[in-house]
């Protein structure tokens, strides 16, 4: 079924590329290449060496985050917690390395599974309560943004053994060089790209998400699919908790506050619908790229971090508003 | 339907990502800030709306304007906000500066990323707020908090002429050095330790007016008979003024904070604040400014701390704490 798209797209080129301009993606694609071509003949940095890697580097952490929130608001749901279980799974990590002191990998282990564990009470709230996902995550970002205060003592945890860092690492690749941690976060967007698109669970979510009535009357394990996942959300915001630890150094309960923000301006800014069963994760690494270039690029001209705000403001209203026009024109 | 075209249009993005960052590994070193011609000189500071910082962004225009450089500034989304602070740190190396003034949100966690930085032989000087350690920074550029405490502490001792006191703290957050500093600072100049029974109680206001009014509700339910706040900053005390206001109090409960904003000094000029400690944004910026230039220059780096000065500023002087009155305060206050 999913091998017959690639085929049936390269056989009518004129209505693939009709199809491709109508995608939700393709705004934000544009948005993408416009902004690099301006970028790159405004400065003389934007196409130099290490940029690219840099802004992937820089993006990881969000990126992450986004891939979870993807997978949440496909099945319409929203997830306010994403920044604050991230925070506590990386003082989690921190703390347990360097003063449990338990070996690194196991302090890994349990940070990343203490975040699934957020997104399993999560998605058990949202489904067989039920409640709204909304308020079940508000909830949970106080919960967890607590949690990390009270764990930390509001103490920044510094001198972390090497392995937590090893993704905050670069390697040279051809001039310019790649953090192992960047790696991840692609390998994860493809991971997710392929199981959203080309498995039955894939399918499911999306069925999920048009309709849950619809998706229970047709035989979809409705609550074992919402919780799950939300947990598998949780369990990825833990590998984004292991990427910001690595990439910062240091286990700070200060991160994340804005993250859940930044993570839905990337999954809406990509093209995925807030209310479910529309949209890529690959359209998400757009969106989180936008911004990604966007801030950089008007860095590197000298403009003031204010107007990074409100371009990215611009740009998100602007996918929402394409979103609904192509919701529009589809019926 | 037309989810099934997406996978597709995604491979082309990563295609163009890939393209782009193979672009990008051809075009070489472009990074080099001669390539440029101005000195470039960045200034990240804590948060973008706060009008501290944007006196310090001010200062900054203009010793960047008269020395002829260009400035690039950028700041945390968030009071706290680290990764925020090390990207616009990472941009600017990128962009080839030659040194930045930061403002560290987190004293620690900004750390690892300076030194990066100045591995790239970035000079990097700290204003206001030392990170931790001190020597993570070629040089730091700051009021001297516990200074700044003492003057007010001081001046509240000779202003409550022996009377018995019941003092209130309207502190910063738990563990922020800023907020520490001063606070030992007061009850040092005051001539007290920090468990002296006369302080009666102590609230947290993260320096925000509101809070600072919720604090000083809680702390006169605690102890009605309260007669000297001290406050982290003029926000703080506001707030603390307003409660006292509501209680009638306002006429027999002196407050002191510090920090010499616009409307903190006018706050002072209008009796409801009784003293405070100005601090120099303005100038910590500008000094930043000049060293980086002098680093372009001559390859000279400012090294240690250079105390950029605190003055008392008050309308009713006390004797054996000098001060400045409202005049010289709105003159050189901030925001």
């Amino acid at each position: 079924m999913t091998t017959s798209a690639p085929l049936a797209v390269r056989a009518d080129g004129p209505a693939a590329l009709r199809r491709l301009l109508s995608s939700p993606s393709a705004g934000p694609l544009a948005a993408l290449i416009l902004a690099s071509v301006f970028f790159s003949t405004a400065t003389d940095q934007f196409l130099s060496g290490g940029n690219f890697s840099l802004i992937l580097q820089q993006v990881m952490v969000v990126g992450t985050l986004a891939i979870g929130q993807t997978l949440i608001i496909l099945t319409a749901g929203i997830d306010l917690s994403c920044g604050a279980v991230m925070a506590f799974g990386g003082i989690l990590i921190a703390k347990l390395a360097v003063e449990g002191p338990l070996p690194p990998l196991l302090a890994i282990a349990l940070g990343i599974l203490a975040c699934a564990g957020f997104g399993l009470v999560n998605g058990v709230l949202v489904r067989v309560v039920p409640l709204p996902p909304f308020i079940v995550t508000l909830g949970m970002l106080n919960v967890a943004f607590a949690l990390t205060h009270i764990y930390s003592e509001e103490q920044t945890v510094t001198g972390l053994p090497g392995p937590l860092t090893v993704l905050g690492r670069t390697f040279p690749l051809g001039r310019t060089d790649v953090t192992y941690g960047s790696l991840v976060t692609v390998a994860l967007f493809l991971g997710f790209a392929y199981a959203l698109s080309s498995t039955a669970w894939g399918k499911h979510v999306y069925a999920l998400g048009n309709s849950a009535e619809s998706a229970r009357l047709s035989g979809i394990r409705v609550s074992r699919l919402t919780v799950g996942v939300y947990t598998i959300a949780g369990l990825v915001y833990g590998i984004a908790a292991l990427l910001l630890v690595s990439r910062t150094g240091v286990g700070d309960p200060q991160a994340g506050q804005t993250d859940n923000l930044d993570s839905i301006t990337a999954v809406v800014l990509g093209g995925t619908s807030l209310f479910g069963g529309r949209g890529t994760v690959l359209g998400t690494l757009v969106g989180v790229l936008v911004v990604g270039v966007f801030r950089n690029g008007l860095q590197l001209m000298g403009v003031s971090s204010v107007y990074q705000t409100l371009v990215t403001g611009v740009l998100v209203i602007l996918a929402v508003t394409v979103d609904q026009l192509s919701r529009k024109g589809t019926r | 339907m037309s989810r099934r075209a997406r996978p597709v249009l995604a491979l082309g993005v990563a295609g163009l990502t890939l393209s782009l960052a193979a672009c990008g590994s051809g075009s070489g070193a472009a990074d080099d800030s001669s390539s440029g011609g101005k000195v470039k000189v960045g200034l990240i500071t804590k948060t973008d709306t706060n009008p501290y910082f944007v006196k310090m962004k001010q200062g900054a225009e203009q010793a960047a304007k008269s020395a002829d450089v260009e400035l690039t500034t950028a700041a945390g989304k968030f009071d706290g906000d680290n990764a925020g602070q090390i990207t616009a740190l990472e941009n600017m190396v990128a962009a080839g500066v030659k040194g930045v003034l930061i403002t560290p949100n987190d004293s620690k966690a900004i750390v690892p990323a300076i030194a990066k930085a100045r591995a790239k032989g970035v000079l990097v000087i700290a204003l206001d707020t030392p990170p931790e350690p001190q020597s993570a920074v070629d040089a730091l550029f700051a009021t001297d908090n516990v200074k700044a405490g003492e003057l007010i502490g001081a001046y509240a001792k000779a202003a409550m002429g022996g009377k018995p006191v019941k003092i209130a703290t309207l502190d910063l957050a738990p563990g922020v050095s800023v907020g520490v500093q001063r606070h030992d600072g007061f009850v040092k100049g005051f001539g007290i330790d920090a468990s002296d029974p006369s302080i009666v109680c102590s609230q947290d206001t993260g320096g925000d007016q509101a809070k600072g009014q919720t604090a000083m509700e809680t702390c006169l339910q605690k102890a009605p008979d309260v007669n000297l706040v001290y406050a982290i900053n003029e926000p703080a005390a506001l707030g603390a003024y307003t409660a006292i206001k509501a209680k009638g109090r306002e006429n027999d409960v002196m407050i002191v904070a510090i920090d010499g904003g616009c409307a903190g000094v006018a706050a002072v000029k209008e009796g409801k604040i009784a003293a405070t400690s100005q601090q120099y944004p303005l100038k910590m910026a500008a000094d930043g400014v000049k060293a980086v230039v002098e680093y372009a220059k001559s390859g000279k780096k400012d090294t240690g701390y250079t105390d950029t000065g605190v003055k008392l500023i008050t309308d009713e002087p006390q004797t054996g704490a000098e001060s400045e009155d409202t005049g010289f305060g709105t003159q050189n206050c901030w925001g």
